[in-house]
């Protein structure tokens, strides 16, 4: 071939190459990453809601379950557990409830990212019910209790006897505007 | 002169013209030379006013927004906008010389790539002086810093990184086409200059991973304007993300101004040892063997984040195993060497100094790779120490002997050998000061990137900065200098200029015609 088909052949292929690097970075790798830490559990995340399954109860095993609740950065909310800390049994359903307070002058809107420690036990965890599963409207100077209803799996891992649980509650007001007025 | 080019005697607009439209690889190479020489003194000013501020403890001359611009603006013009662009310049000026081409495989494209980047530059640099300042998250501009966080220029911030992308993959489309379809006869692979093979390895590099960076930018831009979340926590996505995104790109990239720079040195060292290079297959595979792990290392960057234990592992020993095929190029550059008849002209002395300090900032290098030492070094001057080592040590001060290796190959003139040595000393030891005291600050626990420091720190910093005026004065003598060359440089017609100088390009007469290679060289 002589060199001027040649070099646009090579273009047209180096310029798809590029492209697919692009597109790779963009819808490829964000969900693989998702994936990566669903898989090994890196990073906490846990799982939408479960469906509860006929579980024998582990009586045997004592399970400290602990809740931490978080601000992000400007949320101006008072967010924190009622109970600090429960103890079940693999395989019971257990509900515990969260109180937030909007104390602005503002109608809000909240939502709460969860993080489950240790890592290996985040696969294990189950909620069958989470205000998380949802945002929250609080309107100005509204409080509410924020249910919450999981299920430790009688799988989890034996080396495991305290599993934490953290919520970030996350200023969401100004992003969705249109689903405020929705929700309300 | 019916087919040269237009000099400034047929007036000023046939000589704009001739630039603004040219499509010939000499003159677009200098035109990157010129223009990453002018962003190179603007980072280097930016550079300076850092110093400045922390030559004391305490605030003195900007404010804290404002210091944070200038790290950031810092590090964005002297990666992408000093030493990316002389690379390609020099890619530019030599690859067609030296494989025996008339010019670039795709002349009117590599116009394109060079003209777009002066708009990139203005963009970017035209946001300092809009309302909110310029971009400030650093330059690694991790999210949310860089998204939810982020001043509103962040926008041209974005879109002149599109811009520079978009030049830095036609560039390199053009190299890989020039290098595999332009060679002369018998100019097979494995006898094509080192400085081509560096750079065809870095041209697939760049291929592979600008089009990331601009699917990171692009993420952040619809994170900040249409409300997906990516990088933001709450709606699902993690700043985490972000960090892997950016240093799969990220370290590919240092390699990337790494590569061409072993390129010129392996070019300069057998021509001041008079003896050919050591090891030339050793080199290309090492070449080759660098570029395949710098991809899959990424995350030694990132061993804070939290990764579990095996993440740390499997980044630590797959980082220490990139030392490797360095050692051997060391290794080949020291015994190319040995036992030479070695001559110090400035060119050598730079490629010398390369060699010895771009070392250094390997050591440095292993040391950060182990994952548990790093807990400690991250993100302190130990960090800022090691990357000024092998990217100003290695990359700037590869370019600069490179300047003044071909210099007069390209204008028939030459330099004032006394005045490129005062340079080289000035720089050697003023890059030194600068950088040798912040791997003592580091590992006494600076942080880096803030405008203030404990009075713990104060000599040190003080004598970085004394470093750090010095190493810029020298940057004034080096463009004297080449301004000095090419207006009243001794003129010289000897084609190889250099007593041990091989290759193609120095067959050439010198100075090197407008066109060359016009009916392609024989090569045996
Ligand atoms: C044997 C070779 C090398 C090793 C083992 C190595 C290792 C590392 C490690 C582990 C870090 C992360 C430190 C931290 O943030 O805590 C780092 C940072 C860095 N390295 Fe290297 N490196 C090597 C060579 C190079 C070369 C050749 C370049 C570029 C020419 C380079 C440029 C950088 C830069 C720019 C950073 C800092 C990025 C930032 O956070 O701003 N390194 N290196
Ligand atoms: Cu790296």
């Amino acid at each position: 071939m002589p060199a001027r088909p040649k070099n646009r052949m090579l273009l047209v292929k180096l310029t798809a190459l590029a492209a697919a690097m692009f597109v790779f970075a963009i819808f490829v790798l964000p969900p693989l990453y998702d994936l990566f830490c669903e898989i090994t559990g890196i990073g906490g995340k846990t799982d939408g809601a479960y469906t509860a399954v006929a579980v024998e109860v582990d009586t045997s095993r004592d399970i400290e379950v602990q809740f931490v609740a978080t601000n992000n950065a400007t949320m101006p909310w008072d967010f924190y557990p009622i109970e600090e800390r429960v103890i079940v049994h693999p395989g019971e359903s257990r509900a515990v409830a969260f109180y937030a307070h909007n104390r602005t002058g503002q109608d809000m809107l909240g939502q709460a990212i969860p993080n489950v420690l240790p890592n290996n036990a985040a696969d294990y965890f189950h909620k069958t019910e989470c205000f998380c599963f949802n945002n929250q409207p609080l309107a100005a100077g509204e409080s509410a209790e924020l249910d919450l209803v999981f299920i430790v799996d009688p799988d989890l891992p034996a080396s495991v006897n305290t599993v934490t649980l953290s919520y970030t509650m996350f200023d969401i007001t100004d992003r969705t505007a249109v689903q405020v007025s929705q929700v309300q | 002169m019916a087919h040269g080019p237009a000099t400034l005697a047929d007036g000023w607009g046939k000589y704009i013209s001739r630039w603004v439209f040219t499509t010939n690889h000499k003159d677009i190479g200098t035109l990157y030379l010129w223009f990453s020489f002018a962003m190179f003194i603007m980072g280097g000013a930016f550079a300076m006013i850092i110093r400045a501020e922390l030559f004391q403890p305490g605030m003195q001359l900007i404010k804290p927004e404002f210091f944070n611009q200038m790290t950031t603006m810092h590090g964005l013009v002297m990666v992408f906008g000093a030493i990316m662009p002389a690379f390609v310049g020099l890619a530019n000026w030599l690859i067609p010389m030296m494989i025996g081409a008339p010019d670039m495989a795709l002349p009117r494209m590599n116009n394109l790539s060079f003209w777009i980047l002066p708009f990139a530059f203005a963009i970017l640099t035209s946001t300092l002086f809009m309302e909110g300042g310029g971009p400030n998250f650093g330059w690694t501009f991790y999210a949310p810093l860089s998204t939810t966080y982020a001043p509103d220029t962040v926008n041209y911030f974005i879109f002149g990184v599109h811009i520079m992308g978009a030049s830095s993959i036609m560039g390199s489309i053009n190299i890989i086409a020039t290098v595999m379809n332009m060679r002369a006869p018998g100019m097979t692979y494995m006898k094509m200059p080192l400085f081509v093979w560096t750079w065809v390895i870095t041209a697939f590099l760049l291929v592979a991973v600008m089009p990331v960076l601009a699917g990171a930018v692009t993420m952040m831009l619809m994170d900040i304007n249409f409300g997906t979340s990516f990088f933001d926590a709450a709606g699902g996505g993690d700043p985490v993300l972000f960090q892997h995104v950016f240093w799969f790109f990220g370290h590919p990239e240092v390699y990337i101004i790494i590569l061409p720079a072993f390129g010129v040195v392996s070019q300069i060292i057998p021509t001041f040892s008079r003896k050919p290079l050591f090891g030339y297959s050793s080199m290309v595979y090492a070449t080759a063997a660098i570029a395949f792990l710098s991809f899959v290392v990424w995350a030694h960057h990132m061993f804070t984040v939290g990764m579990p234990i095996a993440g740390e592992l499997y980044f630590m020993y797959a980082t220490m195993l990139i030392a490797v095929p360095t050692g051997v190029k060391v290794f080949n550059w020291i015994t190319t060497m040995y036992r030479g008849s070695l001559t110090f002209e400035t060119p050598m002395l730079f490629s010398i100094a390369f060699v010895i300090l771009f070392t250094f900032g390997g050591f440095t290098g292993m040391m950060l790779s182990i994952a548990a030492a790093d807990m400690q070094y991250h993100d302190t001057y130990f960090v800022v120490a090691h990357f000024h080592y092998v990217m100003v040590a290695g990359a700037v001060f590869s370019g600069t002997a490179a300047v003044y290796y071909w210099l007069p190959k390209w204008c028939g003139k030459m330099y004032n050998e006394t005045m490129g040595k005062v340079q080289f000393w000035i720089a050697f030891i003023g890059f030194n000061i600068t950088f040798m005291p912040q791997h003592f600050l580091g590992l006494a626990g600076m942080p880096r990137r803030y405008a203030d420091y404990g009075l713990q720190f104060a000599d040190w910093n003080m004598v970085s900065s004394i470093g750090a005026f010095m190493y810029g004065g020298a940057q004034i003598l080096f463009l004297f200098n080449v301004i000095r060359t090419i207006g009243w440089g001794k003129p010289t017609d000897d084609p190889q200029v250099w007593e041990g100088a091989e290759g193609l390009e120095w067959t050439l007469p010198t100075p090197a015609p407008y066109h060359t290679f016009a009916t392609p060289p024989e090569v045996k």
